[in-house]
């Protein structure tokens, strides 16, 4: 596999390094400078958190909870890093993998599996927490991203709209026009790819020779490259890039470099086509290990911080749990809802027909 | 801003659809218009002629040439509360932005449980008979009428053009708006002050002329043939009810049963390939409704099921007045 061009184009935007050191000051570390001990501590919480409702979603899955589930391990920092610099009106429109993002907006837990059970096609309402559902075609939602901030750019509003993919789907036309057309209309967006090196086994290789940041910086968009793995310079890196979506100065593209520690779904075998030995590489990367070190250079990571953010996270998947057991699955007439804003006379046809029909057995739930 | 015109007047096609651009926007600040060369041009058939030097560039948006694109776009403004108006440029283009029409517009609203509506309005000049090169005289709508979640109509005169384009931009729902563009130039009594209240419903068919022998049904460009089949058959003693069917998805059944009950025969005739097509499901339905009124079986007369022909062949591949007589024919004589 060639992959000598990761780190050939752009430095890595790093902010703490593997082992926790910090770097040297830079204009990122700058702009993260008001993250204090209690933030880094809340920070080192959510990563904590969202890594436990992943592993928890697997473990529903094996146990036929769930239809299927798409683990995010180890890019719960690329995640939680962009998602903590997001203001609550700005606009998220994500992929499937976003868990975390979705932990930070506000979703339940809960009403993200209901989708993964087939419960429902949408978990929770996209207005409530400013984010769309997970957009299972891959690259189609960066263009709605581009249209709802070119929305947002006509309403005169100062909101930003971030929209997640990863590095399969830059080889997608949608994610080619999202680009040519966000730079064309300075679209307040900014365009996160997670690079987990992996579209389920294609190596990223195989998508692009040169980085995904050049990609964009081929369509006027200026680019970023970020250590996905290093919470603070995602955040950081999203905080400038939404600077300049704020103030008008059009699209950002940040690459994070991250991996997908795990399988692409629950269905997928990475022993098939993934090398043991990288999966080690990456792991010595972690990007909870890292700020835990960090923590504890900083003399803050003890027994109490630690045990805190364990029971927060045993408790979320506690609840998890019990509301994926507790679903309330729909009604089979359910079929036939929200096709149509207004009425349609085919499927109130369809309706009918199906209800009569279900009608000529006993005891059948309508 | 505008010039009130007095009504009706008479005014092409394509004129009406200017006007009716005009009005929606007028009369709702979030309806706003994208496509490939609208703007300065007023588009290739000039459908939007001045509507930008009147409305600005954030109402009549010019955009990069990629339809997956502008349609992606539009599903992203509706999301933020506009009411978009996409212009395909030629029918034939429409299959970049097959994925977001099928996947994105038409699911969104059942997808969020109909927490995001998508009021999206896609135009599409299409059919034949204009002597083009090829990928510009193609009959997709097919395509889009067996897609749950969309709507689609196609106008057949000035006056439909004018109202049913209004009707559809006022929609919650997405319309796949099929405009016949060989009949763009022909005038019609348009009423553009007409209440949208009062207006005669989008999605219902309508007798355009009554007759007892036979109902010929057609939509978009082959209305006008079908009432010129009507009058010739007229010459030779035959008298055959017309139906603009208006509406492809949904079907007004209502409409087709009650005439086929009449006349007990039926032909159904479109640009598209008869094989899967509209009529094909039409004449499903009417053997289902109408089984013991039909005297004869349901005829198609449509495209051949090849890719549409080179300029120089499209008369032959074109259902016209004689095709669709012979069709009739068979209905009432039986094959020849």
């Amino acid at each position: 596999m060639n992959t000598a061009y990761f780190t050939t184009g752009d430095e890595l935007i790093q902010i703490v390094a593997p082992d926790g050191a910090r770097s040297e000051p830079s204009e990122f570390s700058e702009s993260v400078a008001d993250i204090s001990t209690d933030k880094l501590c809340d920070l080192y919480e959510d990563l904590v958190v969202v890594r436990r409702i992943d592993a928890e979603a697997t473990a529903l899955q094996r146990q036929g909870e769930l239809g299927l589930w798409a683990p995010l391990l180890g890019q719960e920092a690329a995640q939680v890093g962009s998602a903590r610099a997001l203001r609550s009106d700005d606009f998220v429109f994500g992929s499937y993998r976003e868990h975390g993002v979705a932990y930070c907006r506000g979703v339940d837990p809960t009403q993200m599996l209901r989708f993964w059970r087939g419960s429902t096609q949408s978990g929770w309402d996209p207005y409530r927490y400013n984010m769309t559902t997970p957009a299972i075609i891959v690259g189609s939602q960066a263009l709605h991203a581009t249209g709802y901030g070119l929305g947002m750019k006509f309403d005169g509003v100062e909101g930003a709209v971030i929209t997640y993919f990863g590095d399969g789907a830059t080889s997608q036309g949608d994610i080619s026009e999202a680009f040519g057309f966000a730079a064309s209309f300075e679209a307040p967006v900014v365009f996160f790819c997670q690079n987990n090196q992996w579209a389920i086994s294609e190596p990223v290789a195989l998508q692009t020779h040169t980085s995904i940041a050049e990609r964009g910086r081929g369509f006027g968009v200026p680019a970023l490259r970020v250590d996905g793995n290093d919470v603070l310079a995602v955040l950081a890196a999203t905080r400038t890039a939404l600077m300049r979506a704020r103030e008008g100065s059009g699209p950002t593209l940040i690459e994070a470099v991250t991996y997908r520690m795990g399988p692409h779904t629950t269905s997928d075998d990475p022993t098939r086509y993934r090398p043991a030995g990288l999966d080690d590489e990456w792991r010595a990367k972690d990007p909870i290990d890292r700020i835990e070190r960090l923590l504890e250079r900083e003399g803050v990571m003890d027994e109490t911080l630690r045990g805190r953010v364990a029971e927060r996270a045993d408790d979320t998947a506690a609840d998890l749990r019990r509301g994926c057991l507790g679903t309330v699955e729909p009604a089979p007439m359910s079929l036939f809802d929200n096709v149509y804003a207004d009425p349609h006379p085919l499927i109130d046809e369809e309706r009918e027909a199906y209800a009569a029909y279900r009608a000529g057995f006993e005891g059948v739930q309508s | 801003m505008t010039a009130t015109l007095a009504a009706p007047a008479a005014l092409p096609m394509g004129k009406a659809l200017n006007a009716a651009l005009r009005r929606a926007m007028e009369d709702d600040a979030k309806v706003v218009l994208l496509g490939e060369d609208i703007g300065k041009l007023g588009g290739v058939f000039r459908i939007t002629d001045g509507l930008q030097k009147d409305f600005g560039p954030n109402r009549v948006i010019d955009t990069p040439l990629a339809e997956s694109g502008i349609v992606g776009t539009a599903v992203g403004l509706a999301m933020r509360g506009y009411r978009p108006v996409v212009e395909i440029q030629f029918d034939g283009f429409i299959y970049p932005a097959f994925d977001q029409i099928v996947s994105q517009v038409a699911k969104l609203h059942y997808r969020t449980g109909g927490n995001v509506k998508m009021p999206i309005t896609i135009r599409v000049p299409y059919g034949g008979g204009i002597g083009a090169v090829e990928h510009h005289s193609e009959s997709p709508e097919g395509y889009f009428a067996q897609t749950a979640g969309l709507r689609v109509v196609s106008c057949s005169n000035a006056a439909d053009a004018n109202m049913m384009l209004r009707q559809a931009i006022a929609s919650d729902d997405p319309v796949l708006f099929f405009e016949p563009k060989r009949r763009y130039w022909q005038k019609g009594d348009v009423d553009v002050t007409a209440s949208i209240e009062d207006a005669y419903p989008l999605h219902r068919a309508r007798v355009l002329r009554e007759g007892v022998d036979a109902t010929v049904l057609a939509y978009g460009p082959l209305v006008a043939t079908a009432l010129q089949a009507a009058d010739i058959a007229a010459g030779e003693g035959r008298s055959l009810e017309v139906i603009d069917l208006r509406s492809l998805s949904p079907l007004d059944m209502d409409t087709i049963a009650a005439s086929v009950r009449k006349t007990g025969r039926l032909v159904i005739t479109h640009e598209a390939a008869t094989f899967m097509g509209i009529g094909a499901e039409i004449a499903a339905r009417v053997q289902d409704q109408c089984f013991y009124s039909l005297e004869a079986p349901v005829q198609r007369v449509g495209g051949f099921t090849v890719p549409y022909p080179p300029a120089k062949l499209e008369e032959y591949f074109l259902p016209d007045a004689d095709r669709i007589l012979d069709a009739v024919d068979r209905t009432l004589i039986g094959p020849a």
